[in-house]
């Protein structure tokens, strides 16, 4: 019964998670949605072959390498946006390219739907099962295929956990440098469908930022080669359009990837602040100074206690806002810039400045941040929201969403990569509370679309998924998602992958194939 | 502009300045249309790290009001206008993304395209479209800025760029060795990126080549140099330079120079100027694994005399040979298949940048891809057609 224990290790995973992101690992009844977001209709016929398709996946899988029961289906019926659940037709997990490549081609040629999947941990439904798809995962490849120092990369299979990159080139020094935070339990694979981020991206840049080449099988079954150890793939920028696809253009089995050379050492310094404004302030002055830190973290006063009580780091409770500075380089270049860093703060009147002490310390300023989401879902349900805004309106922006959150009668905690502008609210509410549940689903899609409105955008990292699908409109014109939809009709012209996904489904048919304009 | 093209279907050439239009196949166009009325910084916030600008705004212009503020375009583009009897210094933003023309410290920063944040341009049916925005992290709907980077202005016209910015360096330094051969060039500059200085900038020329450097305090060396650079605080490039020196103390004593002579030496990789014009020549651009690079070359030179220049750690290498029918395409092209990588032909004579590949070939697969995007833009094939591919 290997399959199933495939799938006890996963749920094991993504509760994992669940756990690191605070979030509620809620067993809901099948088909049962808690939001109000609308899905495609499944395709009865479909449906109605599942035994034919199952015996076909078993024949060019494996039969360990299907799961069809029941019970082993629902291991994978959501995502990390768990609040939407459908129990995949299928589910099949290939060991290589060449099986991933033969079950779509099969798919392709009967016209069944795949969703692809590496570790479930999208927090936007991006890889949301449909009960008439087959759902195909990367998580059985996960090998290091080569490591290469002097050339500074790695090839791997996509199903690797983002960590696991890291740990295979900690021996010597190096790291991957993309770093969200369940990159304990993330694939590859869902990084690049969602060009994920992470805290140490202000310096190291996002997914799109180190990746070289890859390997993707397209929905037709033909393996398409990309790039490849050396800088700049040739023609087209194949590897940028297809980082960020979100599962829409193919699936990406194989990777190379940047990998870099650790600083000598890292360490934080918290600065607490008794408005928002000083904080925002301090931030564009650091900035403003030629110091680019390799992370600047923003957190609110109800995210300060939150964290303070769950982590003990010592975070000031004082403050209105906190910035946790992390710069990186010998002792001494550590400290001569945490002290450059301390006298810009100098003019803000911070109510507390104070540098790390050693290692102890570090590791617990950075764990209160880390374990902000599961800290604060301790004592309540929430819903993270992911949206981009110019550092200039900061101030501005959380007032306005503390407005629209008390407009609907909730509470919100705000956590912010301050360098970059990813702004992650916490809207707080009670999931067994439907009528909450739908206010803080509707005061989301009025901050993203306040986070549009200021200059900013919907997604920063989380990606479009099903969650920001029906938003798109607010930041695209009607030619702008004309053109991404017919980019998506060049990889897969039957628009098989994902659908029902990333774009409106007032854009789609019932078949989830694009309305002809 | 475009609209009067696209209502007749006639075909035209996309130009910003036009300092790079004799690179690529030669195109069959009734008109050309310049983005160089377009131009202008509307937006520049430099404490957010980011700048607006019109597609045909110089880029001396937005390099300029950079410096202004101490900052800069860290992936350093590339002129390659006068390598190819192009004007110098008169290339406009939106080509620089255009064609992702990057320069040495792409190696640690990353290349023009990684620095796009925001594009609006016009497709093949003249509809403006829009993609990405202003802010650095933004993974909403299709990546369009970069899907656009490196297309030569063969899908669409960009009217407008949004771009990530960072602070100049307090203080260059640059530790240079002298007289390693290209394998042993290429190795320490390898060695040195694997040592976690931020080594931001890494060039080995052979002696013939260092030779034509206007920097006198190298060229007069008479011998190869292989160029480090370091870019940060002055105590942090003080301190190591001293690291570097002694960890990489088995390729021999490096010279070391400063902010002055370093930025006047890394300029002139940038503009080339080491690869003049000349007709008797072609100029191709490769780009390999970095400890490939000199196989490639000495693959190469098997078929035909060379003079190259490596960027890049090793991995990018510029390859001057002599005119010839094919520019040497097919050995090169062979040369580069065999230790992987790719190679654009950059200068050549008209009849041989037609009768040749400029770009390199594409598998069946890709050409399938990069056909049915460059219909998905420009389905009359009207916007720079063949210059990247014929028939495209």
């Amino acid at each position: 019964m290997r399959h199933q224990l495939e799938g006890n290790r996963l749920i094991g995973l993504a509760k994992e998670v669940a756990g690191l992101q605070g979030l509620k690992w809620v067993q809901f009844g099948q088909g049962m949605l808690a939001m109000s977001l609308r899905m495609l209709p499944p395709d009865k016929s479909i449906i109605e072959r599942r035994s034919e398709i199952v015996a076909k996946l078993e024949k060019i899988a494996g039969t360990e390498a299907v799961i069809a029961d029941e019970d082993g289906r629902r291991t994978f019926e959501s995502d990390g946006l768990n609040a939407y659940r459908a129990m995949p037709l299928v589910v099949v997990l290939p060991k290589t390219t060449d099986e991933v490549a033969e079950v779509l081609r099969y798919c392709h040629g009967e016209k069944i739907k795949v969703v692809a999947r590496g570790a479930g941990t999208s927090l936007c439904g991006g890889a949301l099962p449909l009960e008439d798809a087959v759902v195909v995962g990367v998580s059985r490849m996960n090998n290091v295929l080569e490591i290469d120092y002097d050339n500074r990369f790695a090839r791997v299979e996509t199903g690797i956990t983002n960590l696991g990159i890291s740990n295979a080139v900690s021996g010597e020094g190096f790291f991957y440098a993309p770093d969200p935070s369940s990159q304990l339990a993330c694939t590859l694979a869902g990084n690049l469908a969602m060009n994920s981020g992470g805290a140490h991206c202000l310096k190291y840049g996002v997914t799109t930022n180190n990746v070289l080449g890859m390997k993707v099988v397209l929905m037709d079954g033909e393996i398409l080669e990309i790039g490849g150890a050396h800088l700049d793939a040739e023609g087209y920028d194949l590897l940028g359009l297809m980082v960020g696809s979100e599962g829409q253009f193919g699936m990406i089995t194989e990777a190379t990837v940047r990998i870099i050379k650790s600083a000598e050492a890292a360490r934080p310094m918290m600065i607490g602040f008794p408005s928002v404004e000083a904080a925002g302030g301090c931030v564009s002055a650091i900035i403003a100074s030629g110091i680019i830190p390799v992370a600047i973290e923003y957190m609110d006063k109800p995210a300060i206690e939150v964290c303070e009580s769950f982590a003990k780091a010592g975070y000031p409770m004082d403050a209105e806002a906190l910035l946790i500075v992390e710069v990186e380089g010998s002792e001494d270049e550590i400290n001569d810039l945490l002290g450059r860093i301390a006298s810009i703060a100098e003019p803000f009147a911070p109510t507390t400045v104070q540098i790390s002490s050693g290692a102890a310390q570090s590791a617990k300023i950075w764990k209160g941040r880390k374990s902000a989401f599961g800290a604060i879902g301790r004592i309540s349900d929430y819903y993270c929201m992911d949206g981009t805004i110019p550092l200039s309106q900061l101030p501005e922006v959380l007032r306005r969403i503390g407005e629209i959150c008390t407009s609907h009668g909730l509470k919100v905690a705000n956590i912010f990569h301050a360098g970059d502008g990813n702004l992650h609210p916490l809207i707080l509410y009670e999931a067994n509370d439907p009528k909450q549940a739908e206010r803080a689903e509707q005061a989301g899609a009025e901050i993203l679309t306040l986070c549009v409105e200021v200059g900013g955008c919907l997604t920063g990292e989380h990606g479009v998924g099903i969650e920001k699908r029906d938003l798109m409109t607010t930041q695209f014109s009607e030619t702008d998602l004309g053109l991404q939809m017919r980019i998506k009709t060049v990889f897969d012209p039957d628009w098989l992958l994902n659908p029902g996904k990333v774009f409106p489904l007032e854009m789609l048919s019932e078949t989830g194939m694009p309305n002809v304009a | 502009m475009l609209a009067p093209f696209v209502e007749k279907q006639l075909p035209v050439e996309i130009l910003g300045s036009g300092s790079k239009s004799r690179v690529g196949r030669p195109m069959q166009t009734a008109g050309a249309i310049s983005t160089a009325s377009m131009h202008g910084i509307w937006m520049y916030e430099p404490t957010e790290l980011v700048m607006s600008a019109h597609a045909g705004t110089p880029l001396a212009q937005i390099e300029a009001e950079l410096a202004g503020n101490n900052q800069m375009l860290a992936f350093e583009p590339c002129d390659i206008g006068p390598a190819v009897g192009g004007a110098r210094g008169s290339q406009t933003i939106g080509s620089v993304f255009a064609t992702n023309s990057s320069g040495s410290r792409r190696i640690t920063v990353g290349a023009a395209r990684d620095h796009l944040l925001g594009i609006e341009a016009v497709s093949g049916q003249a509809e403006l479209f829009r993609s990405g925005g202003r802010v650095m992290k933004n993974v909403t709907g299709v990546d369009l800025c970069r899907g656009l980077s490196g297309s030569w202005g063969t899908l669409g016209v960009l009217t407008e760029v949004t771009f990530k910015v960072l602070p100049a360096p307090e203080k260059t330094a640059t530790l240079v060795y002298l007289g390693l051969p290209d394998d042993i060039g290429v190795e320490l500059m390898c060695a040195a990126m694997r040592l976690p200085y931020e080594v931001s900038g890494t060039a080995h020329l052979p002696q013939s080549v260092a030779a034509r450097l206007e920097t006198a305090v190298l060229a007069e060396q008479g011998q190869s140099i292989t160029a480090l650079r370091l870019e940060n605080f002055e105590k942090s490039v003080d301190y190591r330079s001293a690291a570097m020196r002694a960890e990489l103390k088995v390729y021999g004593e490096p010279i070391i120079i400063g902010s002055t002579a370093s930025l006047e030496f890394w300029n002139e990789l940038r503009r080339l100027s080491v690869l003049p014009f000349s007709e008797e020549s072609c100029l191709w651009r490769i780009s390999a694994t970095p400890m490939m690079g000199p196989k490639v070359v000495a693959a190469i030179r098997r078929h035909m005399p060379a003079e190259v220049y490596y960027d890049w750690s090793g991995g990018r290498i510029w390859v001057e040979v002599p005119a010839s029918a094919d520019a040497g395409a097919s050995d090169i092209r062979r040369a580069v298949a065999v230790h992987g990588g790719h190679a654009t032909l950059i200068r050549a004579d008209q009849s041989v940048r037609s009768s040749v590949e400029v770009f390199q070939p594409q598998s069946p697969l890709a050409e399938r891809i990069i056909r049915g995007l460059k219909t998905t833009f420009d389905p009359f094939r009207l916007l720079n057609p063949g210059r990247m591919y014929a028939n495209l």
